[in-house]
């Protein structure tokens, strides 16, 4: 995928004090050809806000946001038809309580991508067995672990075949266990060829499975490079300063 | 096991506190003639079961949209549910029952043949104002995260609340409802202003007709307890039965 990011701002007002709120500003990104892109920064530097708009989930106040030259849609309609080709995993609560691991599944495959029961039932049998979750297919999500949650939801994305995926710190709400898990997951869905944006605290791990990281802090992008020139080289005071912090925690 | 023996020896108690009180007032019970009026009473919880039930199903609806339009984003429609919501509240039944029949019916210029389909309507509009609160808070109660999630598989507003909001309300709001029914059933002894036949207003014709007040009334008691009872039992199976989806 190539990204392109122009002149991107989300202001928030808030409805009662009608203060607003610059949580990007005027943000550039532009990637090359790449297959996995990591948003890192510090907490409330508007990585997650930035995700939201490239899951379109929120529109911008200003600029535009292309992929491969496609850019995104802003009104209602034309942005609910664009999350039906794409992915997105929240940190936590992704999962329908009432339902089933396997009903979570299944409620896209039927509801938005007009499947059969029978022909969702199909296409969620593999990719159950392949990562492990076949045996806690019946189980609703109070009775699954953490990672069985996470790994659950990024399959339920996964299995409406989207373009690429978009992963919101993922594995910030489980214990390292739990973490390495799904960490993996996302690691084989690298390998498999699988385009996706991840935001993410794992330094580690944003360093293996990146093609490109960008620094995302203040609302702004102040550097994107491969992760290893931006880990080796990259002289971005704010970078250095935020890296400093991560390896001495 | 320890529990329901708790729950009988409180009632023996209870028993003979009264039995105590009945003796002491030294009185003279008339059940016989009680008997003889029977059928009065049966029929009359049979209508009440048939009211209770039809207003619930009307407050359910009722207080769904009240609840729906609690939460709007447009100010006039939020407005409107909360002035309804608050009027209901905040005044007797027996005030909105006969202003109802008297005021608004007799200038709709209703028949006298739909006496106990207003008394319905009107039951239902007051339970349904407790009911809109209910659910209110049940929506409410469903994390901003799961609307993001449905959003974000794809679903339209009226699928996601379909599918992923309204069924995650309900299970949170069924012990409150069922508790809610309780409350309508009692309430719904005051239909007898209206001179409508359910339960108490059998009750009422019985004492007028034999002069034994209490022999009249305590069946009314039990009747509404064998209706009650089983449903505050419902509300508290309902209660643990859902507690152990969350999260």
């Amino acid at each position: 995928m190539n990204l392109a990011i122009h002149g991107l701002v989300q202001r928030f007002t808030d409805p009662r004090s009608a203060t607003q709120t610059t949580v990007l500003d005027g943000l550039d990104l532009v990637t090359g050809t790449i297959q996995a892109l990591v948003l890192i920064g510090p907490s409330g530097g508007g990585k997650s806000t930035l995700l939201r708009i490239l899951a379109g989930l929120d529109v911008p106040t200003a600029g535009t946001v292309a992929f491969d030259g496609a850019p995104l849609p802003r009104d209602e309609e034309g942005l609910i038809g664009y999350r039906r080709t794409v992915g997105t995993v929240f940190q936590a609560y992704n999962l329908f309580p009432h339902l089933t691991a396997m009903q979570n599944l299944l409620l896209p495959l039927v509801h938005v991508h007009g499947l059969s029961e029978a022909e969702a039932d199909d296409r969620v049998r593999e990719p159950l067995d392949r990562f492990g979750l076949a045996a806690h297919a019946h189980k609703r999500p109070a009775e699954l672990s953490g990672g069985q949650k996470q790994r659950v939801a990024i399959l339920r994305a996964l299995v409406v075949r989207p373009q690429r995926l978009f992963l919101d710190e993922p594995t910030s709400a489980l214990d390292p266990e739990m973490t390495g898990e799904v960490l993996d997951m996302i690691g084989e869905l690298k390998a498999a060829g699988t385009q996706f944006v991840l935001v993410t605290h794992e330094m580690g791990f944003a360093r293996r499975v990146a093609d490109e990281i960008a620094f995302i802090a203040d609302g702004e992008c102040p550097a994107l490079a491969p992760p290893g020139e931006f880990f080796a080289v990259c002289r971005e005071p704010r970078v250095v300063s935020f890296l400093e912090r991560v390896h001495s925690a | 096991m320890r529990r329901w023996l708790a729950h009988l020896i409180v009632l023996a108690l209870l028993a003979a506190a009264c039995g105590w009180a009945c003796a002491s007032l030294d009185m003279t019970w008339n059940w016989g003639i009680i008997w003889e009026y029977r059928q009065a009473f049966w029929k009359g919880w049979w209508t009440t079961l048939g009211l209770a039930l039809a207003a619930l199903l009307a407050s359910s609806l009722i207080g769904l949209a009240a609840a729906v339009m609690l939460r709007s984003r447009f100010a006039i429609v939020e407005a409107v549910a909360r002035v309804y919501v608050e009027l209901i509240r905040g005044t007797p039944l027996l005030v909105q029952l006969l202003v109802g029949w008297y005021v608004v019916a007799a200038a709709l210029h209703v028949g006298t043949g739909y006496r106990t389909a207003v008394g319905v309507l009107v039951l239902a509009m007051f339970s349904g104002a407790y009911m809109a609160e209910i659910f209110r808070g049940g929506l409410d109660a469903i994390p901003k995260a799961q609307v993001d999630s449905a959003r974000a598989i794809g679903l339209t507003r009226w699928q996601a609340f379909r599918l992923v909001i309204f069924p995650q309300a309900v299970r949170i709001v069924l012990p409150a409802v069922a508790g809610q029914l309780v409350s309508l059933i009692k309430d719904s002894s005051l239909l007898s202003v209206l001179s409508i036949g359910e339960f108490t207003f059998a009750a009422r014709n019985v004492n007028s007709a034999t002069y034994s007040t209490l022999e009249s009334y305590l069946p009314l008691a039990v009747g509404y307890l064998a209706l009650t009872l089983p449903l505050s039992a419902l509300s508290r199976w309902l209660e643990r039965r859902f507690r152990y989806e969350a999260a």
